[in-house]
């Protein structure tokens, strides 16, 4: 499944990523980073809506967030 | 086997102390099979958090100047020169050596650089108010020697690290610290379209002007790149990429709202694209003769 992380203590809440998803899971939370900005999330009731377009993380000033994406079917490992 | 592989993958890309139980609390850590890792952070780029303020497009750059260092594989023979400015720290986040040069002068330190050791790629990294102001003459006769250099210039319209004065890049009508009323034509004259005017000088052999404000725009400015950094591997001649990017900070914007501003305002007076693009050999010869460099031998460039 394709699926991003946040890593929370990078992310500054600048939001550009809540911009670009095409499927706009991606929100703002209410924690706080050590940092003390409002990180970015994808929900988990959300995270099998992603689509590993990697949209999110370009976009991303701080290197904060990381794509994993399925492979396309026939792989066999 | 596929779950085993992305494991390790992860584990040295994320900071390990802090991010661990940060990562429990945000997914789920379900490692399914079959998936791969697509996006990480490249090699070259320093595993620590930058000072640049939230939205801050410098990041973006750092990034993208990091992954083509790695993917066309110049991260162990490069050396930087970098600027003053917000930039001032590259040498904390691109693993690659680098000199710290004057303001504005990051294009004559390259210039030294590159014909001393004429085996490594140089580049310069430099904001507007630093190539385009103080830097103007060494980045003009840099481009018209044609120097084998890159430079990545950082367009964000104010000077950003000393509070959001008036650059040369500020468009008409914007108000910064030193022009509160917005900047007048008649007073301080037009802003300085920098991709333009290198793209005249005979030195050049890659100018385009990239934007960073939406995923398209930032793949496109990474191509742009990747032809900047070939000109100067390939010994054609000066590669320069000129970046529209944001400074939420001093534009009193949110991050959004100045990425919204670069689409809106600064892309329609700054249009985007290839400006001149040298192609072939036959060029590089004529090129090499006009750009002669004095060290003969040294000037031969890989």
């Amino acid at each position: 499944m394709s699926r991003i992380l946040v890593t929370e203590e990078r992310c500054k809440g600048c939001l550009l990523c809540t911009t670009v998803c095409p499927v706009s899971i991606i929100r703002q939370s209410e924690r706080i980073n050590q940092q003390g900005y409002k990180v970015a999330e994808v929900g988990a009731e959300d995270m099998d809506k992603c689509t590993g377009c990697t949209s999110c993380a370009t976009i991303c000033p701080d290197m904060a967030i990381q794509v994993w994406r399925s492979k396309k079917t026939k792989k066999a490992a | 086997m596929p779950k085993a592989k992305s494991a390790p993958k992860a584990a040295p890309a994320t900071k390990a102390a802090a991010a661990k139980p940060v990562m429990a609390k945000t997914v789920a850590p379900k490692v399914a099979a079959g998936e791969e890792l697509v996006f990480t952070r490249p090699a070259s780029l320093a595993d620590r958090a930058t000072h640049y303020c939230p939205g801050c497009h410098h990041g973006i750059a750092h990034r993208m100047v990091a992954e083509l260092l790695d993917e066309m594989d110049l991260a162990g023979r490069t050396v930087a020169a970098s600027s003053i400015g917000c930039s001032v720290f590259l040498y904390n986040y691109i693993q690659v050596d680098t000199v710290e040069s004057p303001h504005g002068r990051a294009p004559a330190v390259a210039t030294g650089i590159k014909r001393a050791r004429p085996d490594t790629f140089v580049f310069s990294y430099q904001g507007d108010g630093d190539l385009a102001s103080i830097g103007m003459a060494e980045i003009m006769h840099a481009a018209n020697r044609g120097e084998r250099l890159t430079v990545v210039f950082v367009n964000n319209t104010v000077y950003g690290m000393t509070g959001g004065q008036m650059a040369p890049t500020t468009l008409i009508g914007q108000k910064t610290t030193t022009c509160p009323g917005g900047r007048c034509k008649d007073r301080e004259g037009s802003p300085i379209r920098m991709a333009e005017i290198i793209a005249q000088l005979g030195g050049t052999a890659f100018c385009a002007r990239g934007s960073l404000d939406s995923v398209k725009n930032i793949r496109q400015a990474k191509k742009y790149m990747r032809q900047a950094f070939e000109a100067q591997t390939r010994g054609l001649g000066f590669g320069f990429v000129e970046l529209l990017s944001g400074c939420p900070t001093n534009w009193r914007l949110s991050p959004v709202a100045a990425n919204k501003r670069i689409t809106e305002e600064m892309i329609p007076y700054f249009p985007l694209g290839v400006y001149k693009e040298l192609e072939g050999d036959a060029t590089c010869g004529s090129l090499v003769s006009t750009g002669a460099m004095a060290g003969g031998a040294a000037g031969e460039s890989k």
